[in-house]
């Protein structure tokens, strides 16, 4: 079992989570886990969205109301499929 | 059996590149899609920012298009490289500040550069470069800007795609591309569409079997849009310097702004939303709010005086809920953490000058 890879893109907007999580994907072998953590909204519509058009296995999905300064952080868990 | 071709499509989330992708499918050539990222595309951004877009479905278009089609989709990141495309266009500007056809030659030229033998793609971008031809959805007549008889050899030529570069609902009023040529596609099964009648491509959707298909309004670019057009002028020549970072052109589409003189700027937010977005700039720039009443949060770009800071008091306290009391109570907040409090009495709206309001 790999390590968990982990992606801050917290405080970006649509589309910047999602390319981040693609560049970040592609240095990583099939099988790794990634978990990401954002704080747009959009991210809940589309990175399992990207998942799924890249087959990737999207593992789960989270909302996590934030310790300090209110708001919410949604983790996403990626297994990454194929080549 | 041979290899299929392959083929790069240019996908924008709208009607017309996911035609061209099909009708391109449908002949048996494999695809993928790109789509990339300006900084100054609608699609995504602003929808998170305001509360009344909130409410509408968030997705992105270009990836709901990938999953309609069942391709993959690489979106990409080209902020940087689209600062030379927007702060010199050879080709000039359109009606506004929006470069079109040098930005369509910048597109079709990052597709190119995943075309078979070629090796330009960089290393955020995709790895294979295995690809045999680019699809865009362009229409002859369908843009004023870019997408003209004149201009579509222009495209092909100084994007570096050459007779590689194939238009699939155009087709055949140009010349045979070399997909054509070769037979990887036929043809008489391209179409012939041109100017700006959209019923034909509705029609063709409808045969193909789409039902949903996205409708911008005003296009997938603010830089088409004169107030958004006007903000990026203002901020220019204020700062004295076209050079832009993305948080720049992104606090262009967010909230009124105001500008009472040159060397200073009111961001206010206009609904909940967007103070919300305007709160993580707190670090960067003074952010005044009513402490007395409701209200927005203000945002000043620039270098404001101490009178500076009270006049933008007296405009924030008249888009807060004190806007008819006899004071209002200011915050003003530094980034540097310090912060003081000014009791103002608000601007009536005849006291605002019209000439403050940026971008209209």
């Amino acid at each position: 079992m790999s390590e968990l890879e982990s992606l801050d893109a917290r405080g970006l907007l649509c589309p910047l989570p999602v390319i981040r999580t693609q560049e970040r994907v592609r240095r990583l072998p099939s099988g790794a886990t990634l978990e990401v953590e954002a704080t747009d909204a959009g991210t809940l519509e589309d990175i399992p969205a990207w998942c799924r058009v890249h087959g990737h296995r999207l593992l789960s999905s989270e909302s996590v109301e934030k310790e300090t300064g209110g708001g919410i952080v949604y983790r996403f868990r990626i297994q990454i499929c194929g080549d | 059996m041979p290899k299929p071709k392959r083929a790069v499509a240019l996908i924008s989330g709208g009607l017309d590149s996911m035609l061209a992708a099909k009708v391109i499918m449908d002949q048996g050539v494999e695809v993928e899609g790109v789509n990339f990222f300006t900084g100054f595309c609608v699609e995504g951004h602003t929808h998170a920012i305001r509360e009344k877009q909130r409410k509408k479905p968030k997705r992105n278009n270009a990836l709901w298009v990938a999953e309609q089609l069942g391709i993959r989709l690489h979106i990409v990141d080209v902020i940087e490289e689209y600062k030379d495309v927007l702060l010199n266009p050879k080709h000039g500007y359109g009606a506004n500040m929006n470069p079109c056809l040098d930005c369509k030659v910048f597109m079709v030229g990052k597709a190119a550069s995943l075309l078979h033998g070629r090796d330009g793609a960089d290393d955020n971008f995709m790895t294979d470069h295995d690809f045999d031809f680019i699809i865009t959805g362009e229409v002859i007549g369908q843009r004023p800007k870019s997408q003209r008889r004149a201009t579509m050899p222009i495209i092909a030529s100084e994007s570096g795609a050459d007779d590689r570069l194939l238009r699939p609902l155009c087709a055949k009023l140009l010349p045979p591309t070399l997909p054509e040529r070769e037979g990887w596609v036929e043809r008489d099964a391209l179409y012939d569409f041109h100017g700006r009648n959209r019923k034909p491509q509705m029609a063709l959707a409808e045969s193909l079997g789409f039902e949903d298909w996205a409708q911008p309004a005003g296009g997938c670019c603010f830089l088409t849009d004169a107030q958004y057009s006007n903000k990026l002028v203002d901020l220019w020549e204020a700062r004295g310097s076209r050079e832009y970072e993305l948080d720049d052109v992104m606090l262009l589409k967010v909230g009124r702004h105001l500008r009472p003189a040159p060397h200073f700027k009111l961001i206010i937010g206009r609904e909940e939303g967007e103070n919300r977005y305007l709160e993580g700039y707190r670090n960067t720039f003074i952010a005044l709010h009513a402490t007395s009443h409701n209200g927005p949060l203000c945002l000043v770009d620039g270098s404001p005086t101490a009178d500076d800071l009270a006049l933008a008091a007296r405009i924030l306290a008249r888009y807060s809920q004190g806007r008819d009391a006899a004071e209002v109570t200011v915050g003003v907040d530094r980034p540097d953490g310090t912060s003081e409090a000014l009791r103002v009495a608000p601007f009536s709206p005849s006291e605002i000058e019209s000439g403050w309001h940026v971008g209209a």
